[in-house]
Order: structure tokens, then C-alpha cells, then sequence
């Protein structure tokens, strides 16, 4: 049985960057916020020391900023007929840990989506007819538009330091941006990183084709930059310890880094860490959140009342509390009803290998968000007529770092050991890079998220249940989109280059992306969406659940921006409308 | 829906941490100005910085002084009776304040800066009185001499007096601005700077001849801040002085170990006027000898060693030209830590690590990591030397066996 404790304004589950962001914004309007999460507390000066946090074995191979999956996992199946079996260790994704959780291991490739995205199924209808669609998708509109978007995109730009060159500014095109975005605002606040060799070569291939190559946008910022909230960030080193790691330099922009400082000082603000949130309580009537259980590290449940929940979780445990706490109705494939575990999605990851003779890359020199892009094959911003499928990739060379036990770039063929596996690391390790594209991913019927009815965690709840195979759609759109990246490559010269393209089922065992969408969609009709525009459950108005969950379907791109901004979205509702009229801020 | 109802008591707990506690013999609007007058002089002064101890109430006592002679506890000094100040009167503590003598007619020893306190004027230290009459009453029973035999006995206190002790309330110099004489009213009393900033004589008084000329306490070296161009802050603007007291912050530093903790505690609450005051008499004093010594040149051993440690373990932070990064990691070049006389925080720092401030106007609070664990001691000798002798640095090098004593101290 939970002790009651006193109650509080807002409860927020989880300090990421949506929790972070959403609790900063209601302590500024005077709420007492009690925030949990169910890591530890992680801060840069304590955790991350510069002469120990670039260890490859502790933080890339044994994985210590990610969930422990004794603590928590998934269980996954390609499809509704299969068993589905729980991951045992991590492999297609990397779900974060304490604050500044995934966003604190992050690469920091940071992306606006398109106006089209917003209105996908409407843009793609008007443009194609709607019998174009493949039958197989289930895409959706996300029941706002671009000019609703940007003010708050530009928030959370500023908020991270965010490096590169704007491309559309107020509609102007702009030589050096990307020419494909949405028309921003205003600048970046600080100018793009400086290019190493990799991506600037590619750069020159990709504009003699004709493409229009950009500076990937990134939040391992390329000066020293101190944002609105009076947190200073500096220039970003090329260690090439991002990804799996947190920055030591304080460069690499997360909660902890822009936020969490600023919010701690705060006398109406509460961390409550290593507690883990059970589920979201409703009254009689199940309309009303009347606050969260907690477990604490000694197995204690409380009962922390609120008048206001806000659920910010990664995308899985976002879904997994909704189910848990029968918030919304079950999605079921065959009827297609029900809005909780909807549109799961994820992310489509190809690449082509480049293997040189006379080139030296020096790939030790990187950063999880440095390099160069092109986005001529990403989305609809090509003629998909008569090509059989929708969507595309961020095409990019981004070089994030050469650590010495994961990247061994030997040809195909090479022996996974031995001495001759050892030659050609050597002759390779200098000489190879790689072009990846991170591809877009639509739901479709039988891509969804439920609880296990078999596998438990520590505590006995259900695990939550991945069914997830890669749309036919999105491997068509895999082959054209490499095909396309081969052509650069070859453009490049090299003695051999190798494509990969996603091919064949989703298989959990090799990295992929952490990039895991949807299953708690927003939307405009309560039907096929879960929370409306402003993040705020349908069935639940005291309750808001905000994250890549949100997400009806994945675009071509890397979902951290789009996180932060649904996150200010989320917050200037409640601060300008929810709390001067409490209830349904859309009527259905 | 409670919500707005639960807003109103968020607002109104705001404004109470705000504002001072009350205590219930305290009416009108006289003794609250006096109150917030004392409690301000207090924030001032930074007597919580020996009187609050890690997790005990405030003003409760129990920080641990270490002196070159032993240890101090400082007291509690809340009205609790027993284990308090509950039985002194303001006439007692006038006495504290001015003349360093206790209730009962007992020396204090000089880690109660009485010699700088005794500048303080009667109606401040009524006006603190006032206010510590409003705290909560801890009982919390210290021992304040713990110092060994024959230090512990207080008698020899009257000779130290004699030589170190001059009493006297401030007296302004008309010949000076208001700003100045505010200034030097803060620097010389209540603000204690002395305590720290000025070398100490063999028996633990203040070289009055080499006033905020920099002294090595606690394992730190506080340094020179006399208007010194080199080993001083005479490059600093008034600006600048403000700047760093009142954010923790400037373009030339980060404060750090515990000049971090009074600008957290104290500084960053003073008043822009005092604040001013403080920076326009600091700029106005003296300002060393005008030579500065010459480099050692850049071909020496334990510059070329040094240079290339610092290529491979400082330069991320603090870049190739020594230059830093504003608010964030501090600059070496033209510091005047860095070419102070004394390196001991130099040494400390690369040992041990540090901490920068956080404060309201600049919260980031980055670290610098300790590398004890991963460089030797002449490598930290040689790295320091390089940088005391680069970008218009100039300091004599840094001794291997400075480094492995302090490493000593500093072992747990």
C-alpha cells in the first residue's frame, strides 16, 4: 500500500529534455513541481570528468548511461502472429538512464521536421491521390502545422546553443543552408562546426551532382554560447566521445547542460531520483489524474497527489505507464481501435561504406553531430511518382569519432579475427568512411506497442510488447535511397565502396537507432490519436504525455528537435491556456 | 480544481523564503529595517561561512578552522541559551566584535577576525545583533579550542593581541570618496577580506605592510588583490570587480575552492552600491612593484615538457592561447593566480580538482576534473611552470617537491 504525501501542482515523470524543459517552464510560472525520475541524478562537473569520460569500455561497450534491462526492458516480435521474446541486452536501440536520460548520450544531430510533415497524409493525398498511398500505411496528419511549430523549434534552438547555417530564413533561400527546411525565424544561434576531410570530400561530390550539401544542424555547439536561462556551453573539442557518452567539455547540449542547473536552484522545484513510477493514478471516473505512485531503491511505494501530470518519459515507458495505468483504450490491429500503442515507428538505417587508397581521414577526429548533409532524397522533397513508395533520408557523411574496440572498417570478406583481420584494420583505419542515411519510417496496421501478456518486470508488471517489422513501403524506399548514396560514392572515387541497405525483417540484435516513435500520437481526431495538439490527453485533460511518442510516423530525420519544441508547445499551453481554464483545451 | 488555490500558497512561500524569519518580539517597521539591516551585514560579513556547517541549521556552529596551530570549531551562535549566544547581551557582543573578548572576559582567538571587526561600527553591530536575536535557537553544544598545548591556553592571547591588534572603529578618510570609504569600510571590517587575501606572520597575525597581498590557508593560496597589474587584479576594471563578486564570474576568472562559496553565500547578495564601493577601493590601492619579473624562456626543458602535457590535457578547456572560455573555464593567461608568488592552488587544483561557483546570474557550475590519478609530479611541476611562463605570464617554475608535499596533504 503507497503512503500518501502531501500534494503538489505538477508531477513530471522522467528529467529528460521534455521534463526538464516543461518543468522549468511551470516553476517560472510559480508552480511547485516534484519531478521524478528513475535513474540517478547525473550532473557534467561530478559525472563526466574529462580524463575519464572518454572510456569506450565503460560508457560504449558495458553501456553505463543506459536503462539497465534487469531493471526495465521490451519484449519484441516482427509481427501479431509471432511470441514476442524479451531483450535480454541492448542492441537496435540505446534507452537512457537518469537525467538528462537518452538525450544526455545522445549524438546530437538536431533537425526541424518539414512544414509537409505536420500535414503528411493531407500533403501526400493533395500531391499523389489518395490511392497512391501504399494500403499497408497508416499515416496521419499531427493535427498542427509549421507556423504553430517553428516559434517553439526556435525555443528549444536557443535553449541548446544549436551549430549551423539557416537555409530558409523568413523564405529566403540561403546558399550553404539546407534549401529543403522549413522557413525558420531566425539564425542559428551559433554558426555551423568546422568541416574534417570526410564530409568536406563528400560535401564536393554531392554539389558536382547537383545536390545542395549543408552543414549538418548540431547541438555539440561550435563556440562558447550561454543560452536564455544563463547556463554557459563551450566549443565543442572533436573528441568524438557523443554517442553513448555524456561531454565532458560541456559542449554537447542536453538537460543537464542547458536546463537542470538553472531548475535545481529553484526553491518550488523537486528531484526525486532513483524512483521509478508505477503508474498514473485516475479517480472513479477515469477522466481525472489525481496524481502518480512511486517506488523508491528500498522497494517503498508513495503516493505523490497532483493536480497537474505531465508524463515525459522515453517513447516505451511513455506507453507502457499509459497502459498501465488505463489511460486510453488498448489499440487493437485487427479493428484498428483503441489510440494507446498506436503508430509505433522507428527509423531506417542505410549506409555505404567507402574503402580509399590515398586518402587519410584521421577518423579519430569527430563529434556524434558534425558533419555534412543532403536532404534532395529525404521525404517528398523528390517526385515519388510511380516509384511504389513514400518518404526518404538524410543522406550525411558524419564522422562521429574512431574509438579503438568498436570501429575496425575492414572490406567485406575480411576475417572477423586473426591476423589478417588485424592488416586490414590497419590499412583501412586510416583510409575508410562512411555515407549514411537515416531514413524515414511509416506506420503502418501492425507496427504497435502493448504490454507482454507473458514477461514481467522486476516488480511484476507486464512488460511492454514491440511488434515492429519494416513497412515494404519504407525497404522500397531503402533500396532507391542507396542507390542514390552509391552514386556519390562512386562519384568519390574509391578503390571499393559498399552499400547497405535495410533489407529483410527488423531484427533487435544490431544497433540501428534509438529513434523509437509513436504508440501515444497526437493528432486532431480522437479516434486515430491519443493526445491532441498540445500534448494533452483526450480522455485525461489534467494529464499531458509528451516525447517522440507523440510521433504518428518518422520522418527522414533525427527526433530530439522536434522533442524539444513539442515540449515548449506542450508547456506555453498550459502556462497561456490550461491554467486560466482548466479542462479539454480541444473539444473533440 | 485546486490549482490556482495550491498557486497562491506556492507565491506566498516564495516571498517567505524571500524575506527574513520574523521572530515574534519584533514589531513595527523600525525593528524590521533594523532586523534586515543586521541580516544583511551578516550575508556581508559571510558569517555563515564558519558558523553554518554541511546539514546543520544555520548559524549553528561547528565549521572546522584549521589553523597552522590546530583546530578551531566556530560556535553556534544562535540564541539557544545553553549552547548558544542566549545569555549574552549586545554589550557582550560589542566586545566580541570590537575588542575580541568574550562573555566572562576571555581572549578569542584570532580565527574570529576581531582584528578586522573591530572596525565595524556600534549601530551595525547592533543591527546583527537584532538579527541573530530572530533565529531559530539550535542547541547544538561546540567546542571551539581544540587547539593542543600551549596554544589552547587563552592567556597568551594578550601578548598576540599587543603585537597584531590595533582596536578602533572605522574611521572614513575625508580626503576619500564616499564609494572609497564604504569600500575600505567592507575590505578592512566586516568583510574580513584580510582574513585570507594577507600573508601572516609567524604567530598567525596579519603583515598589515602587505595588506591583500595574497596568503596560502587551508591548502589554497588566496590570491593577490591589490591593484598589482601582474600578481594582482590591477587589470581588472571596476566593472570587472563587480562583475566577478557579484556573478562569480569575469572575463579574466571563475571563482573557485572558498572564494566559490563566499560569493554563493555572500557576495552575489551585496548591494550594486557595495559592490561598487568595493571594486572603486580596491582599484585605488596600492599597486606593487611596477616591474614585472621575465618569463622563462620558452626553449627551457620544463617548458618544452610542459608544453606539450598541456597540448594533451588543458588545452581543450582552457585553449592553445591560455585564453579560456568566459564563465566556463577559467583563463590562465595574465591571471593573477596564476602568477602569483605561491602556486599552491595552482598545484592544488590540478591535484584535486575544482569546483567553480554557481549563482543566480551565472549557474553552470563546471569543474575542472583532478589528474592526481594520472600525472606525475614533476609532469604537473613542468605543466605549470609552462603556463606561469606563457601568453604574458611570468612566475618562478613550480618545484616536483611542492607538488608531491601538497599530494600528501591532500590524501585522504
Amino acid at each position: 500500500m503507497a503512503t500518501k504525501l502531501p500534494a503538489t501542482d505538477v508531477v513530471v515523470v522522467g528529467l529528460g529534455w521534455a521534463g526538464s524543459i516543461i518543468a522549468n517552464e511551470l516553476t517560472d510560472q510559480g508552480l511547485s513541481v516534484v519531478a521524478f525520475e528513475r535513474g540517478p541524478w547525473r550532473e557534467t562537473a561530478r559525472d563526466f570528468n574529462i580524463a575519464s569520460a572518454p572510456d569506450e569500455l565503460r560508457y560504449s561497450q558495458r553501456q553505463e548511461l543506459m536503462l539497465q534491462t534487469a531493471q526495465n526492458t521490451v519484449t519484441a516480435r516482427n509481427n501479431p502472429s509471432q511470441t514476442a521474446l524479451p531483450m535480454r541486452s541492448w542492441g537496435s536501440f540505446h534507452p537512457g538512464n537518469g537525467t538528462g536520460g537518452a538525450g544526455n548520450h545522445w549524438a546530437g544531430i538536431t533537425f526541424r521536421f518539414q512544414p509537409e510533415e505536420f500535414r503528411l497524409k493531407s500533403h501526400l493525398t493533395e500531391k499523389y491521390g489518395a490511392g497512391a498511398i501504399p494500403a499497408e500505411l497508416t499515416l496521419q496528419d499531427w493535427g498542427t502545422d509549421w507556423s504553430e511549430m517553428e516559434p517553439f523549434y526556435t525555443a528549444f534552438d536557443r535553449l541548446a546553443g544549436l551549430s549551423g547555417r539557416a537555409g530558409n530564413l523568413k523564405g529566403q533561400i540561403r546558399e550553404g543552408g539546407n534549401p529543403f527546411e522549413g522557413p525558420r525565424s531566425e539564425e542559428y544561434p551559433t554558426g555551423p562546426m568546422r568541416q574534417p576531410y570526410g564530409p568536406t570530400l563528400f560535401a564536393q561530390a554531392a554539389k558536382e551532382l547537383g545536390y545542395k550539401p549543408f552543414p549538418v544542424p548540431s547541438a555539440l555547439i561550435s563556440e562558447a554560447y550561454t543560452n536564455p536561462l544563463g547556463v554557459t556551453m563551450g566549443p565543442c573539442t572533436f573528441c568524438g566521445f557523443c554517442t553513448n557518452y555524456g561531454c565532458a567539455n560541456y559542449s554537447k547540449a542536453s538537460a543537464i547542460t542547458t536546463v537542470l542547473p538553472v531548475l535545481v536552484r529553484k526553491s518550488n522545484f523537486r528531484a526525486q531520483t532513483n524512483s521509478e513510477v508505477l503508474r498514473v493514478t485516475l479517480d472513479a471516473t477515469g477522466k481525472r489524474a489525481t496524481g502518480v505512485v512511486y517506488i523508491d531503491t528500498s522497494g517503498k511505494e508513495w503516493e505523490q497527489p497532483a493536480d497537474l501530470v505531465i508524463v515525459t518519459a522515453f517513447t516505451f515507458e511513455n506507453v507502457r505507464l499509459m497502459l498501465l495505468s488505463g489511460v486510453g483504450t488498448p489499440y487493437d490491429p485487427e479493428t484498428q481501435t483503441g489510440t494507446t500503442g498506436r503508430n509505433y515507428a522507428y527509423q531506417t538505417a542505410n549506409s555505404v561504406q567507402l574503402f580509399f587508397d590515398d586518402k587519410n581521414f584521421n577518423p579519430f577526429i569527430g563529434a556524434g553531430a558534425l558533419g555534412m548533409g543532403i536532404d534532395d532524397f529525404n521525404n517528398d522533397n523528390f517526385d515519388h511518382s510511380g516509384l511504389g513508395f513514400f518518404g526518404g533520408g538524410s543522406i550525411r557523411v558524419t564522422p562521429i569519432g574512431a574509438a579503438p574496440i568498436g570501429y575496425r572498417p575492414t572490406p567485406p570478406g575480411t576475417p572477423l579475427w586473426g591476423s589478417e583481420w588485424k592488416r586490414q584494420t590497419v590499412k583501412n583505419y586510416l583510409s575508410s568512411m562512411s555515407i549514411g542515411c537515416e531514413a524515414s519510417s511509416y506506420a503502418t496496421r501492425t507496427n504497435y506497442l502493448s504490454l507482454d501478456p507473458t514477461y514481467t518486470d522486476r516488480l511484476g508488471r507486464p512488460l511492454l510488447r514491440i511488434t515492429f517489422d519494416f513497412a515494404q513501403n519504407d525497404l522500397k524506399m531503402s533500396q532507391y535511397c542507396t542507390e542514390k548514396v552509391a552514386g556519390i560514392a562512386k562519384a568519390m572515387n574509391p578503390r571499393q565502396f559498399v552499400p547497405h541497405p535495410m533489407t529483410g525483417h527488423w531484427n533487435t540484435g544490431p544497433y540501428q537507432s534509438s529513434h523509437v516513435v509513436g504508440g501515444f500520437v497526437m493528432g486532431a481526431d480522437p479516434k486515430t490519436s491519443a493526445v491532441n495538439k498540445y500534448l494533452q490527453s483526450w480522455d485525461v485533460p489534467n494529464l499531458f504525455v509528451v516525447g517522440a511518442s507523440a510521433f504518428p510516423q518518422n520522418p527522414g530525420y533525427n527526433p530530439t528537435g522536434t522533442v524539444g519544441a513539442l515540449a515548449f508547445k506542450a508547456a506555453d499551453a498550459i502556462r497561456r491556456l490550461y491554467l486560466k481554464n482548466p479542462g479539454p483545451l480541444v473539444s473533440a | 480544481m485546486l490549482l490556482s488555490k495550491r498557486l497562491g500558497r506556492a507565491a506566498f512561500a516564495a516571498f517567505m523564503t524571500a524575506a527574513i524569519p520574523v521572530g515574534a518580539q519584533v514589531t513595527g517597521d523600525a525593528a524590521f529595517s533594523q532586523v534586515e539591516k543586521g541580516r544583511y551585514l551578516a550575508v556581508l560579513g559571510d558569517c555563515a561561512a564558519c558558523h553554518t556547517a554541511p546539514g546543520l541549521p544555520p548559524f549553528a556552529g561547528g565549521v572546522v578552522l584549521q589553523t597552522p596551530f590546530g583546530d578551531l570549531v566556530a560556535p553556534n551562535i544562535t540564541p539557544d541559551p545553553e549552547t548558544g549566544v542566549g545569555r549574552m547581551s549586545l554589550q557582550d557582543f560589542q566586545s566580541v566584535m570590537s575588542r575580541g573578548i568574550g562573555k566572562g572576559g576571555y581572549h578569542l582567538y584570532g580565527a574570529m577576525p576581531f582584528t578586522a571587526y573591530t572596525k565595524v561600527t556600534a549601530q551595525d553591530n547592533a543591527a546583527i545583533w537584532a538579527y541573530l536575536q530572530t533565529l531559530e535557537p539550535v542547541k547544538n553544544k561546540v567546542e571551539p579550542n581544540q587547539l593542543p598545548f600551549p596554544f589552547n591556553i587563552r592567556a597568551s592571547l594578550i601578548g598576540w593581541n599587543l603585537l597584531n591588534f590595533t582596536q578602533g572603529e572605522f574611521k572614513a578618510d575625508p580626503a576619500k570618496s564616499p564609494d572609497w570609504n564604504r569600500g575600505a569600510y567592507i575590505v578592512e571590517g566586516l568583510g574580513h577580506c584580510g582574513t585570507c587575501h594577507t600573508p601572516k606572520n609567524l604567530i598567525g597575525g596579519d603583515k598589515n605592510s602587505q595588506f591583500l597581498e595574497g596568503a596560502t590557508l587551508q591548502g589554497w593560496f588566496a590570491p593577490n588583490i591589490t591593484a598589482d597589474p601582474h600578481k594582482g587584479i590591477g587589470a581588472w576594471s571596476e566593472d570587472e570587480i563587480v562583475q566577478y563578486l557579484k556573478t562569480g564570474a569575469n572575463r579574466f576568472d571563475i571563482a573557485s575552492g572558498p572564494m566559490a562559496e563566499l560569493v554563493e553565500k555572500s557576495s552575489q547578495h551585496w548591494t550594486d552600491a557595495d559592490l561598487k564601493a568595493v571594486a572603486v577601493y580596491l582599484k585605488a590601492g596600492r599597486n606593487g612593484e611596477a616591474k614585472a619579473p621575465s618569463p622563462l624562456p620558452a626553449g627551457d626543458k620544463l617548458m618544452i615538457a610542459g608544453q606539450a602535457i598541456f597540448a594533451d590535457r588543458c588545452m581543450g578547456c582552457h585553449l592553445s592561447n591560455g585564453a579560456g572560455v568566459p564563465k566556463l573555464f577559467p583563463r590562465l593567461a595574465e591571471a593573477p593566480l596564476v602568477n602569483a608568488g605561491d602556486p599552491t592552488s595552482l598545484i592544488r587544483v590540478v591535484l584535486a580538482g575544482s569546483r567553480a561557483g554557481a549563482t543566480e546570474a551565472v549557474p553552470t557550475g563546471p569543474a575542472m576534473p583532478s589528474f592526481a590519478w594520472n600525472l606525475g609530479d614533476q609532469e604537473i611541476a613542468a605543466v605549470l611552470t609552462y603556463v606561469r611562463n606563457s601568453w604574458g605570464n611570468a612566475a618562478a617554475p613550480v618545484e616536483a617537491k611542492d607538488v608531491a608535499t601538497l599530494r600528501k596533504t591532500l590524501a585522504p
